[in-house]
Formats: structure tokens, sequence, C-alpha cells
């Protein structure tokens, strides 16, 4: 085998990177080729915006570099430090100091109020802002003390939101966040986004269907079939609330 | 194979684990139920089988010595049928290499045909021949217990004599299935045995000559037994007759009547509880399923399927779980009942058993059991067939939660936010949560109950023979003597202390009731053998007046004060009327005492004592034995420690062996409610989970979730489970009482501390096994779907 280490995996300006990423499932009796090769890099205070048909490999690319999932060849660097081949503990860990995720189902914990899912997370964490602070943030200060069941589901998905980001992650990865909501809901949700990443500074990854959605990027990355086919830098990136589809 | 069923074939394969988990709760009850009914029926089938192929008999009654002639007059009582007259005798028996004296009970049979009545199972040799006196046949366990052979030689006492019996012959008789020594309270083969002799041998023997002191009678079919016992009384009474009394109260058949319902009281709380918590389960998981399968059930509505087609899809699924409860119930049961009915086979002396189980109890107990899994099905599957298709297609809202009390509470601040989403998930929930802290309750519950036995056997011990009786042996004499010989006895070897008993029989009457029982005599002060209260206490009797225990007060209807009339049975018959002066808590028995001055004035007799209670030097013992057995006067010989001894053996092979099983009961009943209990929360929650493995919380942080609420009620049910066990054992202990045994209600804090770490281990494997699943859980996927 040759030295997993490219010359410039100690290149800590990038927060992740990735090196001949391939990620195989193997599903009964076929083998599905999610990524076939990947090599990326993602830099501080950067948003990208992953574009693609389904099955063509972004979420799969998303879980690996979020630590959700493990690929089957090739390597990831977290500032640096390699990812890959790290146990569930030691990725655990990696989630839980420097990730945030936010999905197309908001995943709240239904027996918990809008700040007490934010403290969820705030509780563990080393350096979290305060519950209210993140909630203030995605525009919800006066929804506090609301249980799940009682917010609209833009609301439910900016408390997701705010509970990805209370912990000031260095990697925010949002996987369709919008693909449950109505035009002008989405919006709401991805100005809390934009937001959070003018004021934090965190590297963001965001996969959509909507081509609408890209131009608020820095970079769109295109995906098929298990590869990146097109990179694209947005020359003058648009302001979400200027967004409609 | 309709697709619908296929889907319920693979959908009780996906779910396996839980329904076995039902399956073996409901099968415990199942089995408790086949078992308990099945032993009830063997116990009751080969209990008549064998009366009347031995022609046991319907009435019974001993008399001090009546004209043999006197059987023409008896047989015109109207409604008798069969009439048999004999001798029975007590006599000491002495065999080579065991040193304690045994107790005989001597038994004529009829020389020159069968007997009318109680006729003997001969299960080796022959009857004793007409010209040879001293052939004898002895009881079957007896001879077994003392590697006694056909044509060994037994000597024996008999109205004073030694005489040196030969086997001829081992026998069973339904009069003895339950064979009771006297004063002794479980059967022991090595110290009562029976012999029974030709008539002409005991006549002579005991100058018996033209004469009987025993009748037993048949009597036709639907003749009021009563009436025959008052019309016997009648000719009975100027022989000494000392009250004829019916076939329940025969000892031997009472104790085999009240097993039986003691088996059928088994049969009715036990599997209740466990009916009913399998109908929990099934309702828990039955609803967790329709929850899950919302859109299927929308689909096939939408499709044309009636609502009451998808009701009976679920139902069958419950059915499904119930089959398989009540098949595995069925040949546990079925194997239990056999084990059962064979342990009953070694107490009771049956000559055969006749265990052919009838479809009856198994379809009962099926039929129960379906029941109780229908019941369980009713509420979800009734939601099932509710749901709008349209709406069903919909996912449910997300469930909707409040602040509680709780939350508002100061404390509640400090709480972190797993520990709220536990105490959350059981409030927003309280009645399954509670039904869960029951059904784990339930477990320790069944424990305590089992268990319970052993600690109140211990104490009836220790109050019955440690604490009330300071005694070592109790000599029964053949014939009341005066207490002159007190002084003779004291001179035996060994012998510390003496103290005399006079008991007589007598029929007690109140307003409306009467008891036929015995009065006994005791020193006002005793040392040996105490009147002593249950609670603890011994009691000084009153120089006049009777002190009965509460169970004959009750009997009677009498308290404090009341008169009671006594009439004696034997001797001068005298009738007199004694005031209660007191009375007291026993566990055994129905005693009623006097002071034995008072009872010897009432009788206008000499100070006389009729058993004399000995303190023995334990080094001496066998001295003052062989002393015993060369005294013609002795008529039984009993010894505490023996009687201790056996009671325990007695115990250990019967209760023993429940009490484990109700063990592994409670084992499965914990184990199956954790476990479903675990399992269907891992379902709700496992995307919650997931979210929280996302969010950084590792396996541990999430388990604490997780296993935190069934931890969490698990904690309230151990406690929950101790109350309903001792409310259980109230209930069990009221079931059990009868006028000869009073089960006390104790329970040693061990008793529950045992109950409690077995319940806690159940629930730990269950807790365990869910936690092994924690680790398979799929983030992705969870995360990617809507619920």
């Amino acid at each position: 085998m040759s030295d997993p280490a490219p010359d410039d995996a100690a290149d800590r300006s990038a927060t992740l990177r990735t090196k001949d990423l391939t990620k195989v499932y193997h599903t009964g009796e076929v083998d599905v080729h999610a990524l076939r090769g990947v090599d990326l890099a993602f830099y501080p205070a950067e948003l990208v915006v992953l574009l693609g048909p389904s099955g063509s490999g972004k979420s799969t690319l998303l879980n690996i570099l979020g630590g959700l999932d493990t690929a089957t060849s090739g390597h990831v660097w977290f500032r640096g430090e390699e990812l890959t081949g790290r146990d569930d503990t030691a990725l655990t860990r990696y989630r839980r100091s420097h990730v945030g995720f936010v999905f197309q189902f908001y995943n709240l914990i239904p027996s918990l109020t809008a700040a007490e899912n934010v403290a969820l997370v705030t509780e563990i964490s080393a350096r979290p802002m305060a519950p209210a602070e993140a909630l203030a943030l995605v525009g919800l200060e006066n929804r506090v003390h609301h249980f799940p069941a009682q917010l609209s589901g833009g609301e439910q998905q900016r408390v997701a939101i705010a509970r990805a980001i209370a912990k000031r992650p260095d990697i925010l990865l949002c996987d369709e966040p919008t693909g449950a909501l109505d035009s002008k809901t989405g919006v709401l949700v991805l100005e809390a986004i934009e937001t959070i990443h003018a004021e934090l500074g965190t590297t963001t990854a965001l996969i959509t269907h909507n081509v609408v959605i890209a131009d608020i990027a820095d970079r769109v990355l295109m995906f098929g079939d298990g590869r990146v086919v097109e990179t694209r830098r947005n020359a003058r990136k648009v302001r979400s609330r200027d967004l409609s589809w | 194979m309709h697709p619908l069923n296929r889907k319920l074939a693979r959908d009780l394969v996906h779910l396996k684990g839980q329904v076995l988990a039902i399956a073996l709760v409901m099968a415990s009850g199942v089995a408790v139920l086949v078992m308990a009914l099945t032993s009830v029926e063997a116990l009751t089938e080969t209990g008549i089988a064998y009366y009347e192929r031995y022609r046991f008999a319907h009435v019974f009654a001993q008399v001090k010595r009546a004209p043999l002639h006197l059987e023409q007059r008896i047989k015109r009582i109207s409604g008798v049928q069969t009439v048999e007259m004999r001798i029975v005798k007590p006599a000491i028996l002495d065999i080579a290499g065991f040193d304690e004296p045994v107790v005989g009970q001597l038994v004529s049979i009829p020389e020159h045909r069968e007997a009318n009545l109680n006729r003997l199972a001969m299960r080796s040799g022959r009857r004793p021949s007409p010209a040879e006196p001293d052939e004898a046949v002895v009881s079957g366990p007896f001879a077994e217990a003392h590697g006694l052979d056909i044509g060994d030689s037994l000597r024996a006492v008999i109205n004073g004599h030694w005489r040196e019996l030969e086997i001829v012959g081992t026998a069973l008789s339904p009069e003895y299935v339950y064979a009771l020594g006297p004063g002794a309270l479980m059967p022991d083969d090595k110290r009562f045995g029976i012999v029974w002799l030709g008539r002409d041998a005991l006549a002579a023997a005991f100058d018996l000559d033209g004469a009987f002191n025993d009748v037993s009678l048949s009597v036709l079919r639907g003749t009021d037994t009563e009436r025959v016992i008052d019309r016997l009384d009648a000719l009975l009474d100027r022989y000494g007759g000392i009250g004829a009394y019916d076939r329940a109260d025969q000892l031997s058949n009472w104790f085999l009547q009240n097993e039986i319902a003691q088996l059928r009281t088994m049969a009715t709380i036990l599997p209740t509880i466990f009916l009913a918590v399998a109908a929990f389960l099934t309702n828990m998981v039955l609803a967790r399923l329709i929850a899950v399968e919302r859109a299927e059930i929308g689909l096939l509505k939408a499709f044309g399927y009636s609502d009451v087609d998808v009701g009976w899809h679920y139902v069958k699924l419950a059915l499904g779980i119930g089959v398989l409860g009540v098949v595995l119930g069925w040949f546990v049961g079925f194997w239990l009942g056999r084990f059962n009915t064979q342990q009953y086979a070694a107490l009771f002396q049956f000559p055969f058993l006749l265990f052919e189980p009838s479809p009856k109890p198994f379809l009962m107990a099926g039929f129960v059991s379906l029941a109780a899994a229908l019941a369980g099905t009713l509420s979800a599957v009734r939601r099932a067939m509710r749901l709008p298709p349209a709406e069903s297609m919909r996912p449910p809202a997300p469930p909707l939660f409040s602040r509680t009390a709780l939350a508002r509470l100061r404390a509640a601040e400090f709480l972190d936010q797993p520990t709220r989403i536990v105490l959350r998930q059981i409030g927003r929930w309280p009645l399954r949560s509670f039904l869960t802290s029951a059904g784990i309750g339930m477990s320790v519950a069944v424990l305590v109950t089992a268990l319970h036995w052993l600690d109140a056997i211990d104490h009836m011990v220790d109050v019955y023979f440690k604490q009330a009786q300071r005694l070592d042996v109790s000599v029964g004499l053949a014939e009341t003597r005066s207490s002159v010989v007190l002084r003779e006895f004291e001179q035996l070897p060994g012998v510390m202390s003496s103290e005399p008993m006079r008991v007589v029989a007598v029929r007690l009457r109140s307003r409306l009731r009467e008891h036929r029982g015995s009065l006994q005599g005791v020193p006002a002060h005793q040392r040996l053998h105490l009147v002593y209260d249950a609670h603890g206490q011994q009691l000084d009797l009153p120089p006049e007046g009777l002190v009965l225990s509460t169970m004959l007060a009750d009997v009677l209807g009498v308290g404090r004060g009341d008169e009671v009339e006594v009439a004696v049975l034997e001797g001068r018959r005298p009738v007199f009327s004694v005031a209660v002066a007191d009375t007291f808590e026993t566990y055994i028995g129905t005693p009623a005492y006097i002071d034995i001055r008072a009872l010897n004035r009432l009788m206008r007799e000499r100070p006389a004592a009729s058993t004399v209670h000995l303190r023995v030097d334990a080094s001496q013992q066998n001295a003052l034995f062989r002393a015993l057995k060369e005294i013609p006067q002795v008529a039984s010989v009993s010894v505490k420690q023996a009687a201790i001894d056996t009671f325990y053996d007695t115990m250990a092979e019967t209760l023993l062996i429940f009490i484990s099983f109700f063990a592994a009961f409670a084992c499965v009943l914990a184990f199956g409610v954790t476990y479903n209990s675990a399992r269907i929360s891992l379902s709700e929650r496992g995307r919650e989970l997931a979210t929280l493995r996302v969010l950084g919380f590792t396996r541990t942080e999430i388990s604490y979730i997780l296993l935190g609420e069934i931890a969490l009620l698990t904690v309230v049910a151990l406690p929950l489970g101790c109350a309903i066990g001792f409310g259980l054992a109230t209930l069990v202990t009221e079931q059990f009482t009868t006028e000869l045994y009073r089960v006390p209600l104790v329970i040693k804090p061990s008793t529950f501390g045992w109950a409690v770490v077995v319940g806690l281990i159940a629930s730990a494997a269950s807790a365990i096994l869910v936690r092994r699943r924690l680790d398979r859980l799929d983030l992705i996927a969870v995360l990617k779907t809507r619920e």
C-alpha cells in the first residue's frame, strides 16, 4: 500500500479534506458504489452546496464527513488529522466536539421543549452558547418553552438548526434542510443557516435538490454517480431572502 | 397463502423476541392452571376409584366395647347398606435396628371372608391364615421405610404383652391414604405403621370375644348421613361411643380433600396474575405494531379491505401469540401435572394412580388464556379499525407533551435533559408506565407469596414445637392412670422432669353449634407442654373455666364469659357446663384446655393422666426408648425432634419444589415485562436515540435514557411488588385456613430481599439483551426516513 497521507494532508487550512474516498454498500446480492473516489477540501467559513440527483452520493459523503459512517477506502482528514479508521468512540467524540447536523426531518425530541432540545447539546459541549441565544439566532426567541408538537414545521427545523449550532461546531452539515418545507418557510430556514454561517464562521455543507438554493453558496459541487462531476464558484452570492421557488 | 396471512407469519417471526416473552408469561399461567387442574383431576379420580374399588366406608364410629349382635340393629338404620365391625387398638412396635418405639395401629380383618368395607389393597404376600394368630399384614410404606419383607418378624406390645408377629403380606388401605400417627402433623412411615391381624387373634388379645370397638358403615346413595350418624350415636352411646362421624371428617380423607381444595385455590390465584400480565403485554405490543403499521393500514383500507378485515388481521396476530403460549403451557403443565401427581403419590398412599388427564383442563386453560389474549387486543384493534384511511397514511402528529407539576418544581431545574426525557416519557403515558411497574411488581409479589411459605413454616415450627413445647418426648398411655404414674416415669433413664396431661374425648356445645374433639387437662402453670398464645405468651390456667383456641371459639361462636356444655364421651360420660375463661391464638388444631385438677374433679376421678410429657437428657435417650418399650401401658411415644424433622422433610419434598417452580415463573414474568417494555420503548424511540447518537451522545449515555426508564419503573415496582406480595400472601393464607391449620402471615425481611433480588436480576437480564440492540442502531437509516 502507498503512503496514505498526501503531501497536503497536514494542510491545516482546510477544515475537512478527502482523498480517493469510496463507499460500497453490500445490500443483498448487489454492491452499490455510492462513492467512487472523491477528492475534496472544505475551508473555514466556506458555505458549500452539494447538488445532484438521488443516489449520486451526496448524503453518503456528508455522513462520512460527519463521522456517522465510515468509508470503504480512501482518507478523510479533519484539520489535518486522519478520521479514517477511527473507532465508534472516537467518532462519537468527534461529532460531539466539532460537528452539527441538520436533517430533512427535524428529529427533535418530542418530550423536550425547544430550549431543552438545544440544552441537550449544550450540556455535553465544552464552550456552548446559551440555549436562548442559539434560539434567538434562528429567530425563535418567543418559542423557547414550546414542545415540538406546538411548533410549525419551519419552526421545528429552526430549533434543529439552533440545536446543531449551539455548541459552536466547526462544521455544519445540512442534509436537505428545506426538503419538507414550503418555499416561504424554507427561506426562513436558509436565512437561519446563513446568519449562523456569517456570525460564527462555521464551515457549512448543504445538500439540496433545489438548484435555486445553490445561489447562496460560495462554491457548488455537482454530484453524479458517486463522483464530483462539476465544481462551480459563485461570483456573486445571493441572499436567501431574495430566493424563491 | 393469502398475502395478509403471509404478512402475519412474518410479523410473528419479526417480533419473535417479544412474541416469545409474552408466550412464556402466558405459558406460565397455562402451565400452573393445567398442572393444578390435572392434579385435582388425578387426585379426585384416583380417590374415587380407590374408595369405590376398596369400599371405603361412609360413616365411622369408635366405642369402648360393644357386642357383635348390635350389627342387626345397625343394619336396620334406614339407608345403611353394609356394616363392618372391627377391633382397632394402638400398640407399640419394636423394629430391630430402630431405637425409637414405633407407634402401631392394630386393625382387625375378618379371617374367613373378604372385609365388607375398607378392604386391603394387597401389595405383596397374602392375608393372615385363620389358624395362625401371629401372622400379620403391615402397611406397605411402613414396611418399605424399615426394609421389612415377607417372612420378617416384628415385635409388638399387644395389650401389655410382647408378641412376635410374622409379616405375611404388605397392603394399603383407603382409610390410610394419609397415614397420620396419633398427634402427628405429617405422615411418618418410620414411626407410624398399620398392622392388620386376624379378628379372632385380636379379640383374644384384647379380651373382645363377641365384641367390637370400631364400626364402619356404607350407606345407600342419596342417604342423609347426618341422620344415620344420629341413629348410630343413639345405639352406641351406652357402649362408650365417642360419636360417629362422616367420611368428610375421616382424618386421611380430610387431608386428601383439603389438598385438592388447596390445588383449586392455586388454580385460580396464580394463573389470573400471569394471564392478566400477558393480556397487558399483548396489548402493548399490538398497540405499537399498529402505530408502526399506520400507513399500511391506510393502504389496506384504501385498497378496499374493510375495518373488520383489518381488525381480524391483528386479532389473528394476538391469537398466534396466544396459541403459542397455550401450546407451550400445555406441555409444561402436563409435565408439571404428572410430576406433581407423582409427588402426591409419595405423600398420599394410593395403590394405583390415575393420571389420565381429560381434555377438560387443557380446553379450559386454552379458552381462558386465549380469552385473556383477546381481551388484551381489544383497545389496540379498535384503534386500528377506526383509523380513517386518509388520515392513517399521513404520519401521526408528534405526541403532545406538557410541562407537568414536576417541571415547575425548583429541583427540576437541576435535572439534565436525558433525565427529563425519561421522566416526561413516564409522565406522558402514566397508565402504561404504571402497568409496566405493576407487571414487574407482580413477579416480585409471586416470589414473596411463594417464599413466604418458608417463613410461615419456620415460624409455625418455632412457635408450635420450640416455644410452646419444652418437652422432648410425649408418652400416650393405653388407659388413664393415676398421677402416681409420673413418679414411675421420672425414675426412667434420662428423664429430667415430667408433666401429666389428661385428654378426654368430648362434645362441646354452645347455644347453636357443636364440636367434637378433646379437652386437655394440664397443670395451671405448665412447664413442658405450654398453653401458648401464638403472639408469644404462655397462659396460666384459671382454677375453673375453659381456655379455648380462638379457632374453636369461632367454631362454637363463643367468647370469654360464655358457657359451653361439655359432654364427655368416655368413663362415666358426665355432662357439665363450664364458662370460657380465656381464648388464645394457635396455628395448629383447635385445642381446648382446662386445669387438670378441675378436669379430674369434673370427671369425678382421682388425679389421673392419659399422657405424660417428658424432658429428657439427650445422651440417655436410647436407654429411655429401650425402657419405654418394656412398659406395657405405653400406647404411643412421640419424639419432638423426629416430628420436627418429618415436618421439614415433608415440606422439602412438596413445598420447596413448588417454590422453585414459582421462582422460575416469577423470573419469566419479570423478564417478559421488562423485555417487552424495553423493546417497545426502543421501537418508539429508536429515532430519538439515533438523533442523540448523531448529536454526539455515547452508547452509554443513550442507554441511560432507554434503560433508565425501565430502571425507574423497576425501582417503583419493587416496593409495589412487596406490597402486592404481602396482600397476596394474606389472601393465600386466608384461603388456606382450615380447622387444622392456620398459616401464619409471617414474612421475613430477607424474603422481601430475595424477591427483590430475583426481580432485579430478571429485569437486568432483559435490559442487557435490549442494550445489545442499541449497539446495532442504524443511525443513518433512522434519520433519513420519516417515521
